[in-house]
């Protein structure tokens, strides 16, 4: 019942993001349309920021309680954060051909992200090579911890090895000089994709629930 | 000493221990009988903590050993499929980890009482590599006594001996509950155990289909049960 | 005390066994030296090409050994069940994963002393003159890489395709530990002092820190079943 009622809010919310992004919002000063693909772009890395956090609470709880319903939270926000960190990456790399005139630079926070991708691939590789469902769960609690832990170390060995990304906009210190409309668009697309991201969970963890019984 | 309440394991779908009940008070040895795939092993290895009941309850001491395992495992004396030896050390040196790990005291002199009980002393310094099937149990039944075990849980420890052999680790049973020590002996060879156990239970696709005083039972007696209650069984898949 | 003491018969333990199994760390030892042939024949002749590229093809010596390494260190616990054993030990876990990962610190800082005298044989390096913050660097990294890595081959030897899910799992986690130590060696190589790495030697050690804390939390529940 509230699964189908996040649908339905997700849905409305990806339209309104669409209205917003592509009607409401003008045209950014200096790079024009092509900006407007950062309303996918923002929210979706967000969106897996969030849900890696929600594998490293699952992985605690579960270490605590061994109650399975912690397992498949963190099983299932591991996998929506691979997909989240993958439209992250591939819209980036959209954006990234007419503004820097390459698909792919090894900049600072493109690396961060991909690596991001991989360990969290690499989490979901364990939990498939693990057959026995209470040791999967204990490995992968362990190997999520760690992976979430891992992530602002990565973050800064990277920034140090390269720096040519420009500053963050949305994360960022320094107060945003971006247009409030824009800023207005972003959020509600924002709001859309975890929206979106709570209806998927709450989807892949009833399959999770289902397949085990 | 031990007693384990309506005892279920699940392996995804399949029940392996479905209701289990058993209680063994101290200075006593139990025989649990069945044909392979009774689930005789998967019940030792709850009663031994080495893996979670998926409901039912275990206490050893009065402990609940399914919560607190560390609380039980002292008392714990372990010897399964795997004796827990490392091939590349000797006889002297797999004691003294074993016993150094545990936090106990393995000082040479006690090292070596071990291993003249086990009669391994003869080859305590070479290496398990070198060593059978039988010797690799009996160096983890000197492992067992150096942690001075009070419930010793022992898996087919007839498979892959001699008669001399069979008769080597019925002694060794009698002399540990001697001594006040209790066992679980998982078997399928109805012979090797009737002449320790005070109990005998037949486990039959994961549910206990007989628990009986050994006295009351003569060795004739046990076989005629034991193929009646496990018909079938051991076609089952 | 009975704490440090556990921790050291797992050490001691898996010294011995490493040193009885001779043929397994002579194997270890040769692959390293056909790493360093792949090298010269991957970049060709060209000297200056080689030198500019030494730091990186140093840690990578160091990781692929490492992996193979640290892959088997749990393949002793493995045969006759020793794993249970282990797990049936009354106390505290952690002492265990401290006796494995010093032995794996042992065993990888053995193997990098024998690449970097290779490397220095073989490429015509100076790697004398930064000798002593070239070291505090290996150890940081060893020590980030073995800690994560004693932790992974833990949980992979119980699982399918260990050989390829370990490193898998292992080389993205430690993408922080690669980055940071080619950095600082580059830096070292180049002749620059160690207060100009500094902010790597930070990081590395901070990583180092959150690793081994994470690695005596979590053990116990690699162990437990």
């Amino acid at each position: 019942m509230i699964t189908r009622v996040l649908g339905w809010l997700a849905a409305l919310g990806l339209l309104a993001g669409l209205a917003a992004g592509f009607g409401y919002a003008p045209p950014e000063a200096v790079q024009g349309n092509v900006q407007r693909i950062m309303y996918l772009h923002v929210p979706s890395i967000l969106t897996a920021y969030l849900a890696f956090g929600l594998v490293l609470i699952g992985s605690i709880a579960y270490l605590a309680t061994r109650r399975p319903r912690w397992d498949r939270l963190a099983s299932a926000s591991a996998e929506l954060g691979v997909l989240f960190t993958a439209v992250t990456i591939v819209s980036g790399s959209i954006w990234g051909k007419p503004t820097w005139g390459t698909w792919w630079t090894w900049d600072a926070r493109l690396t961060s992200t991909a690596i991001l991708l991989l360990v969290y691939v690499g989490y979901l590789m364990l939990r498939g090579l693990v057959d026995d469902r209470e040791a999967r769960g204990r490995y992968a609690a362990v190997v999520g911890i760690l992976a979430t832990v891992n992530i602002p170390i990565v973050h800064f060995s990277v920034k140090w090895w390269r720096a040519l990304h420009q500053p963050s906009t949305i994360l960022g210190p320094e107060p945003s000089p971006i247009d409030p409309a824009i800023g207005l668009a972003l959020f509600v697309n924002w709001l859309a994709f975890t929206l979106l991201f709570a209806y998927f969970l709450s989807r892949r963890i009833e399959i999770a629930r289902l397949e085990e019984s | 000493m031990i007693a384990a309440q309506d005892l279920r394991k699940a392996f995804g779908p399949t029940l392996v221990l479905d209701g289990v009940s058993l209680a063994l008070p101290r200075g006593r040895c139990l025989a649990v009988l069945g044909p392979n795939g009774a689930g005789k092993t998967t019940l030792l290895r709850l009663l031994a903590t080495l893996q979670r009941p998926t409901s039912g309850t275990v206490t050893i001491d009065g402990v609940d050993a399914v919560r607190e395992p560390d609380r039980v495992r002292p008392l714990l004396g372990v010897v399964a499929h795997g004796s827990y030896v490392y091939e590349d050390l000797t006889a002297r040196e797999n004691l003294r980890f074993w016993e150094t790990l545990r936090g106990g005291d393995p000082s040479a002199a006690r090292v070596a009482a071990a291993l003249a009980q086990v009669e391994l002393d003869a080859v305590a310094d070479e290496r398990v590599r070198t060593f059978s099937a039988g010797m690799k149990r009996r160096l983890g039944l000197a492992r067992v006594l150096l942690a001075e075990a009070r419930l010793l849980l022992l898996d087919e420890p007839f498979t892959g001996l001699d008669r001399r052999g069979q008769k080597w680790v019925n002694e060794f049973l009698l002399a540990f509950k001697a001594g006040g020590g209790t066992a679980v002996v998982a078997t399928h060879s109805l012979g090797g155990s009737l002449a320790v156990a005070d109990r005998i239970a037949i486990l039959a696709q994961g549910r206990l289909v007989l628990d009986r005083p050994a006295t009351d039972l003569s060795p004739e007696a046990l076989h005629r049960l034991y193929e009646s209650l496990t018909e079938g069984a051991e076609a089952a898949p | 005390m009975t704490y440090a003491r556990r921790a050291w018969i797992v050490l001691q333990k898996d010294l011995l066994i490493e040193r009885r199994s001779k043929e397994q760390t002579n194997a270890l030892l040769f692959f390293c030296l056909l790493l360093l042939f792949l090298f010269q024949f991957a970049l060709g002749p060209d000297r200056e090409r080689l030198t500019a590229a030494l730091p990186g093809l140093l840690w990578l010596g160091f990781i692929l050994a490492g992996l193979l390494g640290l892959g088997r260190s749990f393949l002793a616990e493995r045969e006759n069940d020793c794993w249970e054993g282990l797990r049936l030990t009354p106390g505290d876990k952690s002492a265990i994963y401290l006796g494995k990962l010093a032995g794996n610190c042992v065993l990888m800082a053995a193997v990098e002393v024998v690449l970097v005298v290779l490397f220095g044989v073989f490429y015509d390096v100076d790697l004398w003159t930064p000798a002593a913050p070239l070291a505090l660097v290996l150890a940081l990294g060893t020590l980030g890489l073995a800690s994560v890595g004693t932790l992974f081959a833990a949980m992979t030897s119980q699982a399918r395709a260990r050989e390829l899910l370990f490193p898998v799992l292992l080389l993205p986690v430690q993408v922080p530990v690669l980055l940071a130590t080619v950095s600082a060696t580059q830096a070292l190589l180049l002749g620059q002092p160690l207060a100009d790495v500094a902010h790597w030697l930070k990081l590395l050690a901070g990583a180092d820190c959150v690793y081994v804390t994470i690695g005596v939390l979590t053990f116990e529940f690699v162990l437990e079943g």
